[in-house]
């Protein structure tokens, strides 16, 4: 009996154990993806604006997150005098604590992942719907016009643009019949699917851009109209939590699309070549793509307006996404392709079909259709000379 | 199991806690801030049944959105609250009449209470008949099958709540300059400029 639970409690805790390592590379990966991430960003803003962005501190200055990070450590951290202290310091920390949190059902690679759940989707959608809170929480506990401005513009803002986010997921969901982000990504999805799958693809880029606070719909942090939005009272500390929550964020929402969209693990276009290089390498290479778009856009293009940003997110993106839907559950219904019919077919094959299997039978009673033509002919000419003297007589 | 207990534990205490604390604290935001960790904790608790699916739901729309709008709301609002708690002691001989009917009404339903024989078969598997289908496959096959009419009311009671709000809140400001996009698109430079030749010292 003894041996039984002595058993029992060795194989948890090497659960926990292999449990909490895992965690903490998880974590220790994120937080040096998030220093590089950085220093990715002023190297290509660098290189797109012509000049050589940071050289100063290490070879090509590969240091210079690391002292960026020490100096945040060790500054002082200012909490205003009438700020609400208990909120103020909680805001931060929970956004920081909220863009690591959803890193649990991401799968790096096949089985690659802490927590398999069978709502993996809804699980990330929610964590990242929750991450309005901290910004909200900062802009009132702040005491503070702008701040209190900018939370509310990230409210709204995160608000409009997750409707459209979770319609684009309902599409991905139709194709693969799981809410499981492994079965997501191992669903089979046929070329046309993709093509079918490609505009949501496009809007989905757009609404992560949106939803994480980057440029163009940087407007919660407005440098030029309301100073730092519901940052600007943080120093310190609390500014590197919102500095790296926001930066996690990003990296998340990268990981969501390569996921969603860009087959995750597997090797690109289905090359199983290609089959010798690690998933992992595959998926953080996805997923650096999809932040370079991320930088790409903030060097390219100016900021929204407010109304215009409100424009695009309920005239343009929700009609646009609700209509895909619609569309894509109507096409993938009419060709059997729906996941749980498990008839896998290719449309164009089977247009094709019935387009060959109606010319046989043109060809095989030739005869007959060409009566039938000059019947239908003769009906329409005498038809249509009736219309003809109709309208003269009409116009006189 | 005994980590299930105390995950129960935990999520149950902070629901109530929290819970308690929405309707004792003096700043209004902090209430919802409460709140919201006690739908929160409410979500744990589904988990914790087994109903994934429910749990998730529940934050995506009440922690996610409804919330939220709380929040905008009440941190919007003006109110003195000091000022409005000064006459609240002459309600409280109505409120204790009040409560005490209520919970006189609890007692004497309790007293009456019984369970179905067997209803202590469905709190194991509600949806037994379903084998190992997973949370959102059970509830689509129930939802879309037998309660479809259910479903499709309470859709249509929705839609005519958010016409309701929309008619409500609408309202025609003939002077607010807005964009139109389309309008601008279709403008062309010839038909709003005009270039003309100036020859030297004439202009000005």
């Amino acid at each position: 009996m003894e041996f039984i639970t002595e058993f029992i409690l060795w194989g948890w805790s090497f659960w926990l154990v292999r449990t909490v390592a895992f965690t903490l590379l998880v974590v220790g990966g994120i937080l040096l993806s998030v220093a590089y991430m950085t220093y990715a960003e002023r190297k290509v803003l660098g290189a797109m604006q012509r000049r050589q962005g940071p050289m100063l501190v290490g070879p090509f200055g590969l240091l210079q997150p690391i002292a960026d990070g020490i100096k945040l450590f060790s500054k002082e951290t200012i909490i205003p005098s009438g700020a609400h202290r208990v909120v103020f310091l909680l805001a931060p920390m929970l956004l920081f604590a909220l863009s690591l949190v959803a890193w649990v059902v991401i799968p790096f690679d096949k089985g690659w992942v802490l927590a398999n759940i069978n709502v993996g989707i809804l699980y990330l959608f929610a964590i990242s719907s929750m991450g309005v809170y901290g910004v909200v929480m900062a802009g009132w506990a702040s005491n503070s016009r702008y701040a209190f401005l900018g939370g509310m513009r990230s409210a709204a803002q995160m608000i409009s643009y997750e409707v459209s986010m979770g319609l684009i997921i309902v599409c991905v969901l139709l194709v693969t019949g799981s809410l499981n982000l492994q079965e997501i990504v191992l669903a089979d999805r046929p070329l046309w699917v993709q093509i079918l799958l490609f505009p949501m693809f496009i809007v989905f880029l757009v609404s992560i851009l949106a939803e994480t606070n980057r440029t163009p719909f940087d407007l919660p942090e407005g440098e030029s109209e309301i100073t730092g939005g519901f940052m600007v009272e943080y120093s310190a500390m609390t500014y590197a939590l919102f500095f790296l929550g926001e930066y996690a964020n990003m990296i998340l929402m990268s990981a969501m699309t390569t996921i969603l969209f860009l087959g995750g693990w597997l090797p690109p276009f289905g090359m199983s070549s290609l089959d010798f290089v690690p998933g992992i390498v595959w998926f953080a290479l996805k997923t650096a793509l999809i932040l370079f778009f991320f930088i790409w856009a903030r060097a390219t293009l100016p900021r929204f307006r407010y109304d215009q940003l409100m424009r695009l997110g309920w005239k343009v993106f929700l009609p646009l996404t609700l209509f895909w839907v619609v569309l894509m559950a109507g096409i993938l219904m009419s060709f059997n392709a729906l996941p749980n019919q498990a008839v896998h077919v290719n449309p164009v094959k089977e247009v094709a079909q019935v387009v060959e299997e109606t010319i046989k039978i043109i060809e095989e009673n030739v005869e007959e259709v060409i009566e039938k033509i000059e019947k239908i002919e003769n009906n329409n000419t005498e038809n249509n000379s009736e219309e003809i003297e109709g309208g003269v007589q009409g116009n006189e | 199991m005994i980590v299930q207990a105390f995950a129960f534990y935990l999520f149950a205490g902070i629901l109530l806690t929290s819970a308690l604390m929405v309707i004792t604290a003096r700043n209004p935001v902090h209430s919802v801030l409460f709140l919201i960790l006690a739908f929160f904790n409410a979500a744990g608790l589904f988990v914790l049944l087994g109903a994934e699916f429910i749990a998730m739901i529940l934050v995506i729309v009440y922690v996610g959105a409804v919330a939220v709008l709380f929040l905008f709301v009440v941190m919007m609002l003006d109110i003195d609250f000091a000022n409005l708690r000064k006459g609240g002691m002459q309600y409280v001989p109505l409120g204790i009449i009040i409560g005490s009917i209520l919970l006189f009404e609890l007692v004497a339903i309790y007293s009456y209470w019984a369970f179905a024989p067997d209803v202590s078969q469905n709190l194991d598997m509600p949806l037994s008949s379903f084998g190992d289908l997973q949370n959102a496959e059970a509830l689509g096959m129930v939802l879309y099958t037998d309660y479809i009419f259910a479903f499709q009311m309470s859709g249509l009671i929705l839609f005519v709540a958010m016409v309701g709000s929309i008619v409500l809140t609408l309202r025609k400001r003939p002077n607010i300059r807005k964009q139109i996009v389309s309008s601008q698109h279709a403008r062309k430079a010839s038909d709003v400029l005009e270039v003309k030749k100036v020859t030297s010292g004439t202009g000005g």
